[in-house]
C-alpha cells in the first residue's frame, strides 16, 4: 500500500512544475489581457537549450538552470517590444493570432535544429538519487522541483505584496490604462512581465527536462494543463496559480491511479464545474 | 497653463471631436457640460492621450501633449479622474493612495505638497479604511478616493470626469466641497459635468459641447443669461 504516498508524491512535483509555467501565464494574461499560446513553447526551449547546454558542458545542470531562463528573458522581451506591442492596437484577437503563429514557428524550429523526436537528459549526483521519505524510496529530483516551486512562489509573493512593484504590478492586473494616466510607464512593465513570464517558462522547461524527456510535443502537452490552471485559479491570481496547480497536479496524479481512462477527462470537469460555479475562477476578481 | 487648439479624435473610424479648442488658466475650475455622448469625456481622453487625437494640438505649459503616452502626461503634471471611479479594486485604500505617488519623484510637481498623511487628515473617512480593499467602499467613499490617489502625484492640473454621476445629493456635496478644497491648494481643475445645477456652484467658467464641438463658453453670469443655450444644449 505505498501507492498513495508515491502518488501523492508525484502529484506535488507535477503541481510544482505546473505552477511555474502557469504563474507567468497568468500574470501576462491578467495585466496584457493577452492568451500567450507561445508561453509552453518558450518552456519547450528552455528544455531544449537546457539540453544542448548539458551535452556541452557535461552535466551543468545549475548552470543551466540560470543560463536558460535569462536567455528566455531576452527572446520574451524581445517579442513584446517588436511583435507583440505592434499588433496589440488591432486587438486581442489578432495578439492571440501571434502568439499562436509564435508557437508554431518556435516548435518548427526546434524540430528543425534538434530533431522530432524524444531526448534524454540524465541529470547525475544527488539531485539523481533517491532518498527514503514517509517510509517509501523516492526520487530526489521531484522533491527538488516541488521546492523550486515553491522558492519561485514565494520570491513572487513577496515582490507582489511586500514590494512598490508589488503594487504597480497588482494595480495594473486590475486596470492598465488608469495606472498607465497615475504616471507609470505601463508599456516598460508590461516587457518586464512577459520577458518574465518567458524566463518563468525557460526555468520550468530546465527542470522539465530530466523528469520528462525533451520532445517537440511537450509544449502542447503542458500548455492545456496551464490554461486549466489559470481559468481554475482566475485569471491574473497568482495565489490562484497556487491552488489550482496543486489540484490538478494531484488530479492528473490519482486519476492515473484510479481511473486511467479518464484522467485526462477528470482535469476538464474540475474546469467545468469551477466555471459553472464561479466563472472568474476560484480566486478571480469579479469583473 | 493648457490649451487645446482644434482637436480631432476618432474610436476607430468614428470621429468624436470635431475640432475642440479651449483653454485653461492657472487656478481656474472650469466645466465641460452638455448632454450624453457629445465628446466630453472623449475631450478629457485626449488631453490625456488615452485617445489620441489625430489631428490638432494640445499645449500644457509649453510642452506638446499629442502623441505622448498617458504616462509621459501625467509626468509633466496632468492628472487625471475617469468616469466610473476606476480605483483599484484588489489594492487596499492606503496602496491604492500609492500608486498614485509617481515613480522616481521626490519632490512635488505642484503647488499642492500632497502627502499620504495630508490625506488622511483631511478625509479621516478614508483613515478608517485604510487597510480596505478598494472594492469594499461606497460610491462617494470610492470617488473620493479616486481624486486623492490622483492628488498624490501632486498633478499642476486635473481632468475630471463626471465626478458627480451615481451619487446621493448629500455625497455630491462632500465630492463638490472636496473640489474646492483641491482647487484652494493651487490645482487648476478641468471638470465634465452632466449635472448643471451641481457644476454652477463650483466651477468659474463653463464650455458647453454638442456633438464633437464647443458650443457655447463664457463665464456663470454668461450661462445663466444664456437660457436659449441652456435650453437647447442642456435640459433634456
Amino acid at each position: 500500500m505505498n501507492e498513495i504516498p508515491v502518488f501523492f508524491l508525484h502529484g506535488l512535483a507535477y503541481a510544482g512544475l505546473l505552477f511555474l509555467v502557469s504563474a507567468g501565464l497568468t500574470l501576462v494574461f491578467g495585466m496584457m489581457n493577452v492568451l500567450n499560446f507561445a508561453h509552453a513553447a518558450m518552456y519547450m526551449l528552455g528544455a531544449y537549450f537546457s539540453y544542448s547546454i548539458m551535452m556541452h558542458f557535461t552535466g551543468q545542470f545549475w548552470l543551466s538552470l540560470m543560463v536558460c531562463p535569462a536567455i528566455l528573458f531576452i527572446i520574451g522581451a524581445l517579442i513584446e517590444r517588436f511583435l507583440l506591442r505592434r499588433v496589440h492596437k488591432f486587438g486581442h484577437v489578432q495578439e492571440l493570432l501571434l502568439t499562436f503563429g509564435l508557437a508554431y514557428i518556435i516548435t518548427e524550429l526546434v524540430k528543425w535544429y534538434w530533431g522530432n523526436y524524444p531526448l534524454a537528459v540524465n541529470i547525475g549526483g544527488f539531485l539523481g538519487s533517491t532518498i527514503q521519505i514517509i517510509g517509501i524510496t523516492y526520487p530526489v529530483y521531484r522533491i527538488f522541483i516541488f521546492l523550486c516551486a515553491i522558492f519561485v512562489g514565494t520570491v513572487m509573493a513577496l515582490i507582489l505584496y511586500k514590494t512598490r512593484l508589488g503594487i504597480i504590478l497588482r494595480a495594473a492586473v486590475n486596470d492598465s490604462e488608469m495606472t498607465n494616466t497615475l504616471g507609470v510607464n505601463v508599456p516598460l512593465v508590461f516587457m518586464g512581465v512577459f520577458a518574465f513570464g518567458a524566463a518563468l517558462s525557460g526555468f520550468a522547461g530546465v527542470i522539465a527536462g530530466p523528469l520528462l524527456s525533451t520532445f517537440p510535443g511537450m509544449a502542447q502537452e503542458i500548455l492545456l494543463d496551464a490554461f486549466v490552471v489559470i481559468v481554475v485559479g482566475g485569471f491574473g491570481s497568482l495565489g490562484g496559480a497556487v491552488v489550482a496547480s496543486l489540484l490538478i497536479g494531484q488530479l492528473q496524479s490519482f486519476g492515473v491511479l484510479l481511473f486511467p481512462k479518464l484522467s485526462i477527462a477528470l482535469v476538464y470537469l474540475l474546469m467545468a464545474v469551477v466555471l459553472i460555479i464561479k466563472p472568474s475562477g476560484l480566486f478571480g476578481e469579479e469583473q | 497653463m493648457l490649451e487645446v487648439r482644434d482637436i480631432h479624435s476618432y474610436y476607430g473610424k468614428s470621429h468624436i471631436l470635431h475640432g475642440v479648442s479651449l483653454d485653461l488658466k492657472e487656478g481656474e475650475l472650469v466645466c465641460l457640460l452638455g448632454r450624453n455622448g457629445v465628446g466630453k469625456s472623449t475631450t478629457l481622453k485626449s488631453i490625456m492621450g488615452v485617445v489620441k487625437p489625430q489631428q490638432g494640438s494640445i499645449r500644457f505649459r509649453d510642452q506638446e501633449l499629442t502623441g505622448k503616452d498617458p504616462y509621459e502626461i501625467a509626468r509633466l503634471g496632468v492628472g487625471y479622474v475617469p468616469e466610473d471611479r476606476r480605483i483599484f479594486r484588489s489594492l487596499t485604500v492606503h496602496e491604492n493612495l500609492l500608486m498614485g505617488i509617481k515613480s522616481g519623484e521626490k519632490e512635488s510637481v505642484g503647488e499642492g505638497g500632497w502627502t499620504v498623511e495630508r490625506v488622511y487628515q483631511l478625509f479621516p473617512r478614508l483613515e478608517e479604511r485604510k487597510n480596505n480593499k478598494g472594492s469594499h467602499l461606497s460610491g462617494g467613499e470610492q470617488q473620493m478616493l479616486t481624486v486623492v490617489r490622483t492628488l498624490m502625484g501632486n498633478p499642476r492640473v486635473i481632468l475630471i470626469d463626471e465626478p458627480t454621476e451615481g451619487l446621493a445629493p448629500l455625497i455630491v456635496k462632500d465630492v463638490l466641497d472636496m473640489l474646492v478644497t483641491v482647487r484652494k491648494s493651487g490645482v487648476t481643475i478641468l471638470m465634465v459635468e452632466q449635472n448643471f445645477k451641481a457644476a454652477i456652484k463650483v466651477a468659474d467658467r463653463f464650455y458647453i459641447m454638442s456633438k464633437g464641438q464647443i458650443v457655447f463658453a463664457g463665464n456663470t453670469a454668461a450661462l445663466l443669461a444664456a437660457e436659449e443655450v441652456r435650453k437647447n444644449y442642456l435640459e433634456v
